[in-house]
């Protein structure tokens, strides 16, 4: 595995909510109640699609939550093991939606480590790019739906503003908003249109101009901070052992990242800024998506200066066949770790294509990050642990 | 809980802020949007292109494309020609309720049918009308934007960077003859032809002299006469002697006119050019020697073997013969290779014979 | 300090046949009722699209301003949808005990010179009584639906709203020794007379009582249910809380209830702390005599109706803007702040100005 930092001043778990007055909750235990075991979802507007949580509720507050997923299932790996390469890159898009681009990078990324290919600089530095902003737009869109969950309305149109314009600037490129298919194994499909950096970095100023809105509107708010600041905190040790990744992971204040430890593409050429959190409770993951988001910006002008040029693509045979054997190849999905396990007998379909996706280890932890908390709280930590449910069941 | 601070301040101010500035909303269907020519709104085919090759079909992931078809005989285009079947498309729809616009047929068709275009609004009120047909597919072809040019750093497209390569090795190519050109002249001249192409590169560098083409005549085009009557008499077609001959007398009067002009302006390889109503094989190679000067130092003036007609009937080369059946090649590919041999080699008896006067 | 009870006249609805003006009065109250809060909805729509970088309506009618007829429409033509285990009469009636009390809140309400139903000596007690009666039909509705979260919503909303009671009361109980009345247009006289301490600057409530006005403002939010304080709705958790399982006109009542609410709210703030139908402080309405607000002709009527309505509109005005800028308190967050901030401070401003009455 890779070197981890050593959590710094993680403060640990055993502030309830609520305990910094002396006011002792002493629950129902005086009275005659019965638990309610309540069913959140899985068609909830708190859960982000479909995830059903069973909680067992003392009044207000939750005893044990235990989450129930597969709704969404779609049988991406076996149907991985019947499409060739290209069609795997062009339904990876889709297990996770709100990161597109960065998937089909993880399969191109795992198909070039087992084909042994060349991919041309002016290639790489493109992918990284798009994937940047493809993690802004990711981040944007849980910054928006955190802070609808809490009750504030307003960030989501902010932030799906500023998604419009980065979505405008990757459809001129790539022709999707959503899903991008822009990948191939050995480079991208098709150049820059003409005018994209001059208008990527006009865009990069504009997003950078509207940041501070967030720190103000939400951040710096005294509500936000209440409902968030000291609930759900993750222990460090914990989220290792679940295999928690991303800003989830960064917020117990542990930095790890693949960009970082294991680069690909040219991360390791420019300067990659992982922000930490101290607490690992849901304020600081929000926190670190906030600086998450202005560390990608700060990337994407280091790679607007670092742009080369050359050719953008390899020849690729008529039918991409992966040689025999295995191979793991492991990107930062903006969610957390991406790992695509792909084994080939040496024909045009793969083998075995395991996924090894961010959001099912992120929702693994869930259990111990509701126990004891109240109803409201549930809302505010299952908006602060990052998880769609696409990629949780595949 | 503590009271209003700060925090909750700022934040009414930025909400006041966006309230003051104007909204980011366009209002569509009053306000188109502003679509990029990438933008996958509908897969458009250009039917003349297909050749039903099936590969659109093949590689779909989610098998939307629904492709009929039925093969053809196509009689010969010449005599003694084999006939020839050819794939008919009948029909060729894509379910759009199925597809998940990924672009993976647009991009393995080898004969550029498929193409997007940013056109979306075709949404039906029921999920079978989303299946759309031939008709309706080429419509949208219309709407096909042509690609964006590339970005600076882009390599050109391939197509682009071949047309490139092949006009600047043209020009090395007129260059190094020039020089070559230049060199020649100051030789004695071999031919009457190449003296006056020699002469014409030589000045190159100069004032370029009236040509031919500079002319305009008003005079109501009559035929030559003369030409017309060799070439009748040669067994030309009427219409295609007529022509000739219309074509020989303009050049008769620019000739005239050219003469009449300037005297001795003209470069003198011109205007005796125009004035010789030489054989047609001749004329036509002096005439666009003269004018185009370097090309004409390129290419010595030479009839070329498609401008012979042969006449009488054709027999193989025996030679080529033997050696494509010893080679292990059937007897039907020998016998037309044959063939072919032999005429190529009367074609250029003739040349040969014809060039010698 | 001047605490002269001014004699008011009568509503301007008062003829000399008795079923007329009742009939008038009645008529009067359900069209100010159903006109005002759709405008309230219509700037809540167009303010909150706007700071949120947003239109809002702009098909139904120009600019959107028909968009409310258009859904009120709509909710008259929905199919009444009553959950199988619903206790069916409860779930009926909850919609109209929610409402009515807040229909009735206005009939005590000045809304300019004349411009009231009725002039009860104990304006303010009944208007604060009757509109706490709202609660019962949010726990009605909450119970009878026959689901979870909806109990949840309703359970809360009853314990938020018995919680904001006590606040909302206290900083009116202010207002009333200062004015030495309880009698609504008497405490807008009262304000027109008000002097600061030695000096001959008229100002209204709003300047010695700043601390009254806001315990009194988010007091009133909280019982509307309003964001930052709707916990019983909450609806990225409950979905719509006590409302969830009403569909149609049941669910149209409790909106209208909610709207009309924060337009009685605004305008009882107007009252309390803002001078009423005044224009500034000092200044008289053109054609009035009394005071400058009372008698007045029909130059004054309007204008003081006009005046009326632009304080309750800026007054909604700032409850959409709170709640487009903020998120939801937690409700023990909530309770806490009411009992333990709120209750606190409305006291010691009530005991301020008690204080300063018998000084002063």
């Amino acid at each position: 595995m890779s070197d981890l930092a050593t959590p710094q001043e993680a403060i640990r778990p055993g502030t309830a909510p609520g305990e910094d007055i002396a006011l002792e909750f002493r629950g129902t235990a005086d009275f005659d109640t019965s638990e309610m075991t309540l069913s959140i979802g899985p068609a909830h507007p708190a859960t982000h699609g479909v995830l059903r949580i069973v909680m067992d509720m003392d009044g207000e507050r939750v005893v044990d939550a235990r989450p129930v997923i597969g709704y969404m299932h779609r049988g991406f790996e076996k149907l991985a093991e019947h499409r060739d390469y290209r069609q795997i890159m062009a339904l990876t898009n889709r297990h996770d939606w709100l990161s597109g681009f960065n998937n089909e990078l993880g399969v191109a990324v795992t198909l070039e480590k087992i084909l042994q290919m060349e991919v041309p600089d002016r290639a790489q530095w493109i992918r990284m790019l798009m994937a940047e902003w493809g993690r802004i737009l990711n981040h944007l869109m849980f910054v928006g739906s955190y802070a609808i969950e809490l009750g504030a309305i307003t960030p989501m149109f902010y932030a799906f503003r500023e998604r419009e314009d980065i979505q405008h600037l990757m459809e001129s490129a790539t022709g999707g908003r959503l899903h991008f298919t822009y990948n191939q194994p050995g480079g991208v499909k098709i150049d820059l249109p003409k005018g994209f950096l001059r208008q990527s970095d006009e865009l990069l100023k504009l997003v950078r101009s509207r940041l501070p809105d967030y720190f103000d509107l939400v951040l710096g708010n005294e509500i936000f901070q209440a409902r968030t600041v000291g609930i759900g905190p993750l222990d460090p040790a914990l989220a290792l052992r679940y295999g928690v990744t991303g800003p989830t992971l960064q917020a117990c204040g542990i930095a790890e990242d693949s960009r970082v430890t294991e680069p690909y593409l040219k991360y390791g050429e420019i300067d990659v800024e992982v922000p930490v959190g101290r607490n690992g409770d849901a304020f600081d993951r929000f926190y670190v998506l906030l600086h998450r988001i202005r560390a990608s910006l700060d990337m994407i002008e280091q790679i607007h200066d670092a742009m080369p040029s050359g050719p953008v693509n390899v020849k690729l045979p008529k039918m991409v066949k992966a040689p025999e054997g295995h191979v793991y190849g492991r990107i930062e999905n903006p969610l957390g770790q991406l790992g695509y396990y792909l084994q080939s007998s040496g024909s045009k379909t793969p083998w075995r294509f395991k996924m090894r996706t961010p959001s099912f280890s992120n929702v693994q932890v869930l259990p111990h990050l509701l126990r004891g908390t109240l109803v409201p709280d549930m809302v505010a930590v299952l908006g602060s642990v990052f998880f769609v449910v696409g990629d949780v069941d595949r | 809980m503590t009271a209003p601070g700060a925090g909750l301040l700022k934040g009414l101010g930025v909400t006041l802020k966006h309230m003051l500035k104007p909204a980011a909303t366009q209002q569509y269907p009053h306000v188109r949007p502003d679509l990029a020519p990438r933008t996958r709104g509908v897969i458009a085919l250009m039917t003349e292109n297909c050749t039903v090759c099936m590969l659109c079909a093949r590689e779909c992931p989610d098998w939307c494309i629904y492709i009929d078809s039925h093969k053809e005989t196509v009689p010969a285009a010449k005599e003694g020609g084999r006939a020839r079947t050819r794939n008919m498309l009948d029909r060729f729809a894509i379910d759009f309720s199925l597809c998940m616009y990924c672009g993976i047929c647009v991009e393995v068709c080898p004969f550029d049918a498929l193409h997007w275009s940013p056109e979306f609004e075709y949404a039906e009120y029921r999920i079978g009308n989303l299946l759309h047909e031939m008709p309706r597919l080429r419509e949208w072809a219309d709407t096909v934007p042509p690609p964006p040019a590339l970005d600076e750093g882009a390599d050109l497209p391939k197509e682009v960077a071949d047309a490139l390569d092949k006009a600047t090795a043209a020009i090395e190519a007129a260059d190094q003859a020039k020089a070559a050109a230049e060199v020649e002249a100051a030789k004695p001249a071999a031919t009457p032809a190449a003296a006056a192409a020699a002469a014409a590169a030589a000045d190159g560098g100069a004032p370029r002299a009236k040509r031919a083409a500079d002319i305009d005549i008003e005079v109501a085009v009559e035929i030559d006469q003369e030409t017309y009557d060799q070439l009748i008499a040669e067994g030309k077609s009427e219409r295609m002697a007529r022509s000739k001959a219309k074509a020989a007398f303009v050049r008769k009067k620019k000739a005239e006119m050219l003469a009449a002009e300037g005297g001795g302006e003209a470069a003198p390889a011109d205007a005796a050019a125009l004035a010789d109503p030489a054989a047609p094989a001749e004329a036509e190679a002096a005439a666009p020697a003269a004018p185009a000067a370097e090309a004409a130092a390129v290419e010595p003036a030479r009839p070329r073997l498609a401008d012979v007609e042969l006449e009488g009937e054709v027999q193989i080369d025996q030679a080529t013969y033997d050696r494509l059946i010893a080679e292990g090649t059937s007897e039907r590919v020998a016998r037309s290779k044959a063939k072919a041999a032999w005429v190529k080699a009367e074609k250029q008896k003739m040349i040969d014979e014809g060039g010698a006067e | 300090m001047n605490s002269e009870l001014i004699s008011l006249g009568e509503s301007l609805a008062d003829f000399d046949n008795f079923g007329l003006s009742v009939l008038v009065k009645v008529l009067a109250i359900l069209a100010v009722f159903f006109v005002v809060p759709l405008v309230v909805g219509y700037m809540e729509h167009k303010a909150m699209a706007h700071q949120q970088s947003r239109l809002g309506p702009m098909e139904a009618g120009p600019h959107g301003t028909l968009q409310l007829v258009a859904d009120g429409i709509k909710f008259a033509q929905k199919e009444d949808i009553i959950p199988t285990a619903a206790d069916k009469w409860v779930f009926a009636m909850a919609p109209g005990v929610a409402l009515v009390p807040g229909i009735l809140v206005f009939a005590v309400i000045p809304f300019g010179p004349g411009l009231w139903a009725i002039d009860l000596e104990l304006g303010l007690f009944y208007a604060l009584a009757i509109g706490s009666f709202s609660t019962l039909g949010v726990l009605m509705g909450g119970w009878a639906s026959a689901n979870k979260f909806s109990l949840i919503g309703g359970i809360r909303a009853a314990a938020q709203l018995i919680a904001y009671e006590l606040p909302l009361i206290l900083a009116a109980a202010a207002v009333v020794v200062q004015a030495g009345t309880m009698n609504l247009a008497g405490i807008v006289g009262a304000q027109a007379t008000f002097m600061i301490e030695g000096t001959s600057i008229n100002v209204w409530y709003v300047f010695p009582q700043a601390l009254g006005f806001a315990i009194f403002f988010i007091a009133a939010m909280a019982e509307l249910a309003r964001p930052p304080f709707d916990m019983p709705i909450a609806d990225s958790e409950l979905v719509f809380g006590y409302m969830t399982e009403y569909s149609g006109i049941k669910f149209a009542m409790f909106l209208l209830t909610e709207y009309g609410g924060m337009v009685s709210m605004s305008a009882l703030i107007s009252v309390l702390y803002l001078g009423g139908w005044q224009i500034a402080p000092g200044v008289a309405l053109p054609g009035c005599a009394g005071a400058g607000l009372f008698d007045c002709g029909a130059l004054g009527v309007v204008m003081g109706l006009g005046v009326m309505l632009g304080k309750i509109m800026f007054l909604s005005f700032l409850m959409v803007w709170a709640r487009v800028t903020y998120p939801r308190l937690r409700e023990d967050q909530l309770q806490k702040m009411s009992w333990l901030v709120l209750i606190p401070l409305s006291l010691v401003n009530l005991a301020i100005v008690a204080v300063g009455k018998v000084v002063l």
